[in-house]
């Protein structure tokens, strides 16, 4: 087994699930402040009814993110996400460690 | 993203070789770099440079607006020689640790896919398949069997490498041994030097998974704590 077939491979799994015909879009942590959970790089793959695999924050904004990534899976635009403990909803979004992330999510077209 | 640059992006990973993903946050439009191609004309040349360096995805501002550099490097592998028990106990580990591995042993009885499910198993010596495993500076290389028929091939190969770890199992005695055949062999004593032995960081391990788990948290030092910009290769 190469790394290429493990399960958290997530631009293996996002080419796989493209290839079965599912709408696909992928999250990516752009930058990070403080102690943010998951560094710069990290990524999500989601596909139009919300599943995904992957972690961007350790669970913390994911629901928030995967939400996001089905809007764009049907815009098909591109957007630029940020989440921390300024946000007002700080206790559904925020990063309860007191970092602060961005998040980059497109489509696979 | 378009599909064929994730096909483009996932088909140089498993070649091994080190790509940078750029995207333009502002235009969202998207192109790929490969390391070995990394043109001293592109505008970016030296942020690049750097990246590839440094291993580590970032942003970049630029005056045109953000860029991001999504960087991959290959995976780290760890090559061992010996299908042995610390084997056994070490690859599981390795791999839940995100290292592909690699086993190579010439004793048939040893490596079975019976005791080594799954796993890159290769029945031959190390002098002849050492060379074809493309071993970089994102590879570890430990030798397990206590033969110095089979280890001190790989050794001598390891450290004309550029493997970013080195470790022999052994005793002291063992060690010394094998120092004096790769001192004959012509081998300097600070190149020597770069070999872990006896292998393993020293926290009393005792059974072949706690040796395995000494390994590993050695292996993982060298790995995480040297230098950004000593990264080659």
């Amino acid at each position: 087994m190469s790394y290429m077939e493990r399960h958290d491979d997530i631009l293996n799994i996002a080419e796989n699930w493209r290839g079965d015909g599912r709408e696909v879009a992928i999250a990516t942590v752009i930058s990070t402040w403080g102690s943010a959970p998951r560094p710069t790089g990290s990524q999500l793959v989601i596909d139009g009814d919300g599943n995904f695999e992957g972690s961007v924050s350790g669970g913390c904004v994911e629901g928030a993110v995967i939400t996001e990534a089905v809007g764009v899976i049907s815009s098909g635009k591109p957007t630029l996400l940020e989440f921390g403990v300024a946000d007002e909803n700080a206790w559904e979004l925020g990063l309860s460690c007191g970092g602060k992330i961005r998040v980059y999510v497109e489509k696979v077209n | 993203m378009d599909q064929n640059l994730l096909k483009q992006i996932n088909v140089d990973r498993v070649a091994r070789l080190a790509t940078i993903f750029i995207t333009d946050l502002k235009t969202g439009s998207q192109r790929v770099v490969r390391e070995s191609e990394l043109d001293s004309g592109d505008p970016l040349h030296q942020d690049l440079l750097a990246a590839f360096r440094g291993g580590k995805s970032r942003s970049l501002e630029t005056e045109d607006g953000e860029l991001f550099l999504n960087v991959f490097t290959p995976p780290t592998r760890l090559i061992m020689t010996g299908a042995v028990h610390i084997s056994q106990a070490l690859y599981p580990m390795a791999r839940a640790c995100g290292h592909d591995v690699v086993i190579v042993d010439p004793r048939e009885a040893f490596g079975t896919d019976e005791r080594f499910p799954d796993i890159e198993l290769i029945t031959g010596w190390p002098g002849d398949h050492f060379p074809n495993l493309g071993i970089d500076a994102y590879t570890a290389i430990v030798t397990l069997t206590h033969d110095p028929k089979i280890d001190d091939p790989a050794l001598e190969f390891a450290l004309n490498s550029n493997a970013f770890y080195i470790g022999a199992l052994g005793s002291r005695k063992t060690h010394a041994r094998r120092v004096e055949r790769l001192t004959a062999a012509g081998f300097s004593e600070a190149k020597i030097a770069r070999i872990a032995a006896p292998v393993g960081l020293d926290i009393g391990a005792k059974s072949p998974s706690e040796i395995a788990v000494s390994i590993l948290a050695q292996l993982t030092a060298a790995l995480r704590l040297r230098a950004s910009g000593d990264r080659e290769g």
